[in-house]
């Protein structure tokens, strides 16, 4: 499976639900290199979400672009391919033939489809399940099959919303390193919302905070640390204790002067 | 180390275990259930029998019908009668299907079309399919049109309300999924739609089905001179009530069969657990 990053670029993105609602966010810029795995957090309300959505062309923005290596992004397509909080598999369907259902979508041929599921669900470490019903799958089993699901369309960029909320903390923490091991060993981006500064930590090369309303990105921090990241590493504990605090001071400084907060 | 594999039996905890497995019990229940009906008959057919009064109608009995089989079938008339109206029945569920799939879809997804069509439908709904016999013999050069067409408006509601309802119930993530994996219409359609509702349309049918059987037999009264319900009116007229009860057993051992085939198609493809 060989998959190659995008260059992610977001120009003066704008976004409002309708034309009475208040803006989500405002004006936000951003750049991300091929590769970066960028984890987005903030409070909940300051249009992290939507500005995912937008990535993945599920929502339009009201101004602004979102361009992937210079491509505008209009509407959903396997090479921007979004992982949801909870894994929405086909309970119809078996791990195999969940895996494989974009792949058959785009008619890929029998053999090519098998090939690649082989692959997918070899990296997910689900191989003893590749003929089971995901309904008789523990939840961090049917996120990996999710996750499988996504990476077997061989993305550029793959665009991950709390996907391991829902999951009990071993599983949680086991993934988090894993599908952060697999983005860098494949080399593709990972844009991901999170609420969880761990998570941010342990899974991104680059934080970014968003705060206010409408919300924009207030800060950013290079997580520059080795790999594999452990929670009990002092580096770790040291990084996570600058990103809370940024993190405190970026949200109340942009909700005590919303008007003063720029973009950046 | 080798370990000898035990010899197969019907179950390892042996005869009383055999009688504990649930598929043998619930057809031991529904054996013995049977078993009851038979009896009670057999009873009210003896006493029928011994009574100068009813004794015309001694033929309605367990033994009398159970005789009137061979008759039946070596004349011809059971097989034809019950050809011909799964022929009409197999054409009216067929179009109820056809129309009703599409439209439970239609009405399922489409919040419009949903607002629009649901108090015509239900008003339609709720006429009796019988009662549309008199305007259909004008529409229809023949009473076998007139009665698929009975039959089909009797099935096409339940096909289409379950179509609707479990395309309600579709989580609306699956599609969101789907389109961001690639899916087309078509994809959506074939492989999300149909699959995550196959339950419910079955089960539609099921009860279109149940419906259907009870209106075909009065349909054919009316007119023809062929079918289920035929038969039973000329077995009545002709004052053969030992055919009657014969064909009115069929007619039921016929329903209860179509209706345990559904049920097993029913679990064979639904998806969901518990």
């Amino acid at each position: 499976m060989s998959i190659r990053g995008t260059e992610i670029k977001i120009e003066g993105l704008t976004h409002r639900y309708n034309a009475k609602s208040p803006l989500t966010f405002n004006k936000i810029d951003l750049v991300s290199p091929p590769g970066e795995v960028l984890a987005i957090i903030g409070r909940s309300g300051c249009g992290k979400s939507t500005l995912l959505h937008i990535l993945a062309g599920v929502l339009k923005p009201t101004e602004g672009k979102a361009l992937l290596n210079g491509e505008s992004v209009e509407s959903p397509s396997p090479r921007w391919v979004m992982m949801f909080q909870a894994p929405h598999l086909f309970p119809w369907m078996t791990v195999r033939e969940n895996v494989g259902v974009g792949l058959t979508f785009a008619r890929w041929s029998k053999n090519e489809i098998k090939k690649r599921v082989d692959e997918a669900i070899e990296l997910v470490e689900l191989k003893p399940h590749v003929d089971s019903n995901v309904q008789d799958l523990s939840g961090g089993q049917q996120q990996r099959v999710a996750l499988a699901r996504s990476l077997v369309m061989e993305p550029e960029l793959l665009l991950l919303d709390e996907p391991f909320s829902a999951l009990d903390a071993f599983t949680r923490a086991s993934l988090q390193k894993d599908v952060r091991a697999i983005a860098k060993r494949l080399g593709f981006n990972i844009v991901f919302v999170t609420h969880d500064i761990d998570e941010a930590i342990i899974m991104a090369d680059r934080a970014v905070i968003m705060a206010g309303s409408p919300g924009n990105i207030v800060h950013k921090l290079d997580v520059d640390l080795p790999d594999p990241r452990e929670r009990q590493d002092p580096s770790v504990q040291e990084l996570r204790s600058r990103l809370m605090t940024t993190f405190e001071q970026a949200a109340y400084s942009k909700e005590e002067a919303p008007a003063a907060a720029s973009g950046q | 180390m080798n370990v000898p594999a035990k010899p197969a039996t019907i179950t390892s905890g042996g005869v009383i275990g055999f009688f504990r497995n649930p598929m043998v019990a619930r057809l031991g229940w529904a054996i013995s259930g049977l078993g009851i009906l038979a009896a009670l008959w057999l009873v009210f057919g003896y006493y029928i029998e011994q009574n100068p009064d009813t004794r015309t109608f001694s033929k309605f009995g367990l033994i009398p019908t159970l005789k009137a089989f061979p008759e039946l079938l070596e004349i011809g008339k059971l097989q034809t009668a019950v050809a011909v109206s799964m022929h009409r029945l197999s054409e009216g569920l067929l179009i109820a299907v056809i129309v009703g799939i599409p439209l439970g879809i239609l009405v399922g997804r489409k919040k419009r079309f949903r607002e629009l069509t649901n108090s015509p439908f239900q008003f339609i709904r709720m006429v009796s399919p019988l009662s549309w016999m008199p305007i259909v013999v004008y529409v229809f050069s023949e009473w076998h049109g007139s009665i698929v067409f009975l039959l089909a408006i009797a099935a096409v509601w339940p096909v289409m309300f379950s179509t609707a309802a479990g395309l309600a119930k579709v989580d609306p993530a699956w599609f969101m999924v789907a389109r961001n994996l690639g899916a087309r219409p078509m994809h959506m359609l074939t492989r999300i739609i149909i699959p995550a509702i196959t339950f419910d349309i079955l089960s539609g049918l099921r009860l279109a089905l149940g419906v259907a059987w009870i209106v075909l037999i009065p349909a054919e009264y009316l007119g023809v001179t062929t079918g289920l319900g035929y038969s039973i009116q000329d077995s009545r007229e002709t004052l053969s009530y030992d055919h009657l009860t014969a064909i009115v057993v069929t007619i039921g051992v016929i329903g209860y069969t179509l209706d345990t085939l559904l049920v097993v198609l029913i679990r064979r493809f639904s998806w969901h657990r518990g």
